[in-house]
């Protein structure tokens, strides 16, 4: 599979979801991932973003997009109105992390979430060096950063558990954007520069 | 860039009868029409721009004998601005009831010979749309490449979707409402009362007493336009500046906001029709689409075309039309599917930042107009 510059979960999102699916993507930038499922995977796609730039830039795109605040919940969505719900590199940057996991799962039959993992052994080797990380999946200085929490792979199966949401699919990918093959979580959370999680709750 | 230059209006008649959602009938009519571009050979490149309380037909550009009147949305039409005349061919026109050229209260009742006044039939917002369907059939336009309509003109767009779901291929509804609010409708009569009791009001027919209810209609006007600018705005433009430097103690012009608003109360009163005022204001208050599917507005917007696009905006000032509105209409699309976008556009201008000329504002109409394939 060949890498969406510099998006590799977009492959990843891409394979999980078929023609004619309802897409709903949270904090969707200029509409990048929406504009490829719906020219390669043929689905129904609506953005989610708070930035008037990212907003203008996906209408240029062609891409539905709503102008909303994803920390006061997905209100102007209806229940199970899509089938997947996308948060792609966006969970780092919510406050009300649970919140918006819920309402992901209530107006979405599956969530596609994918994150920054800490736990990288880049990230654990730089914080060791004495500095904060800084790489491909975590672009900014701690000072410029718009990530408000800061978790790894093991924290996050652990607040899905928590939550009582299971975990469909699990996919982790190295710097490179390439998937890493490891049997247990605790060698993937030390492997893994970027995880993609596919969740579902019971109904 | 540089606007449409000199533009003509002209005036096209209908001469089979309107019925109204009132149950009234307006017999034949008029209707003041500009068009701006050239129709298409496919007449697929067709935009109607609805006007909202107090405009009319005359969008953009100027008239030869008169340069100085420039068409109320001027900064949005025009070769390269977002309604782009070198694509579209834009339509706009005076909707019956009107002031302006159109056929309305102070037109000749053929009944009677005199001015309709305050017979002219109550006129709602599904019978505008059906008198711009029957337009658009003059023209030969099958369906509208958009519909586009800012407030009540929004409202306009909105019902062109649902009544007519396959004749709109794109809607935009900016700083609109599926319906008013108790307290959008209370401004409203408060206006009305201004005029109704104006002792030249004369029951409506103040044209056969060679009066106007002018007093009325500037205090109708008055209170309207504080509703239409945000608080912010009022602030930073009046303060409370006097005009004088120091207070007078008596109850003439002392603050400039008074100064404001009473000129503004004035010219409206200089031009406007109290009888067409009325009407708009009550073609507001019934606005309701959502009336004849038991108020849920997600089925009423089932009857929209599931092809159509629609472009939903706000602007975080307006109180009078506040973005919380527009998310209403949203959220009805979405519920059934539907193709939307929403922006809430950060502008300081309340109501009236729908008419103002912002790069991000402009941008995104444009944006949205951009995708459209002829």
């Amino acid at each position: 599979m060949t890498n969406t510059l510099g998006r590799p979960d977009f492959d990843v999102i891409a394979g999980w979801v078929e023609p004619g699916h309802r897409v709903l993507d949270l904090g969707c930038g200029d509409g990048a991932l929406l504009k490829r499922l719906i020219e390669t995977r043929n689905v129904k796609g609506w953005g989610v973003d708070i930035e008037d730039a990212n907003v203008l830039a996906a209408m240029r795109n062609g891409i539905n997009v709503i102008q909303s605040n994803l920390e006061k919940g997905l209100a102007d969505f209806a229940d199970d109105a899509f089938d997947h719900v996308v948060l792609s590199r966006t969970l780092q940057t919510v406050r009300h992390t649970e919140h918006i996991l819920r309402e992901m799962l209530r107006v979405g039959r599956e969530a596609v979430v994918s994150f920054p993992n800490f736990a990288y052994w880049q990230n654990l080797r730089s914080v060791l060096d004495g500095r904060m990380p800084v790489s491909e999946d975590l672009p900014y200085q701690w000072y410029d950063s718009p990530n408000v929490r800061f978790f790894t792979l093991l924290d996050f199966e652990a607040l899905c558990a928590q939550m009582g949401l299971t975990i469909v699919e699990r996919r982790v990918l190295d710097e490179a954007g390439e998937i890493v093959q490891a049997e247990s979580p605790r060698d993937l959370n030390f492997l893994g520069s970027l995880a993609v999680y596919r969740l579902t709750r019971p109904r | 860039m540089p606007g449409i230059g000199v533009v003509e209006s002209q005036r096209i008649h209908f001469s089979e009868p309107l019925h109204l959602r009132s149950g009234g009938i307006l017999p034949a009519y008029d209707l003041a029409v500009e068009t701006y571009g050239t129709l298409n050979a496919a007449r697929s490149n067709a935009i109607l721009v609805c006007h909202a309380l107090s405009g009319h037909h005359h969008l953009a550009g100027h008239y030869a004998d008169a340069p100085d009147n420039i068409g109320w949305w001027d900064n949005i039409i025009g070769p390269g601005r977002p309604l782009d005349t070198d694509k579209f061919f834009i339509v706009g026109l005076n909707n019956p009831g009107g002031c302006h050229g159109s056929t309305g209260p102070s037109s000749i009742n053929p009944a009677t010979g005199k001015p309709w006044g305050a017979d002219f039939p109550i006129i709602a917002v599904s019978d505008w749309v059906n008198a711009q369907a029957r337009l658009a059939d003059k023209f030969g336009i099958d369906s509208w490449a958009a519909v586009m309509g800012g407030s009540l003109g929004g409202m306009q767009a909105l019902r062109w979707s649902i009544s007519y779901p396959e004749r709109v291929r794109n809607a935009l509804i900016i700083a609109s409402a599926p319906k008013l609010t108790a307290q959008n409708i209370a401004f409203n009569d408060v206006a009305r009362q201004a005029i109704l009791t104006d002792p030249d009001f004369h029951g409506g027919h103040y044209y056969e007493h060679g009066t106007r209810p002018v007093r009325g209609l500037r205090l109708a006007r008055m209170l309207g336009h504080i509703t239409y600018l945000s608080d912010d705005q009022m602030g930073e433009k009046f303060g409370r500046e006097l005009r004088n430097g120091s207070f007078a103690f008596d109850y003439d012009v002392e603050f400039e906001v008074e100064s404001y608003l009473r000129y503004q109360g004035d010219k409206f009163a200089g031009y406007f029709d109290a009888n067409t005022y009325l009407l708009m204001t009550k073609a507001l208050d019934y606005f309701d689409p959502a009336r004849l599917d038991d108020g849920d507005l997600v089925r009423t917007m089932a009857r929209t075309h599931p092809d159509t696009n629609f472009f939903v905006a706000s602007f975080t000032t307006d109180w009078r039309f506040s973005p919380a509105r527009s998310r209403e209409i949203v959220a009805a699309l979405l519920a059934n599917g539907r193709k939307v976008s929403y922006a809430e556009i950060d502008l300081n201008f309340g109501h009236d930042s729908f008419l103002m000329e912002d790069p991000h504002y402009h941008g995104l109409v444009a944006a949205f107009l951009g995708n459209i394939a002829l």
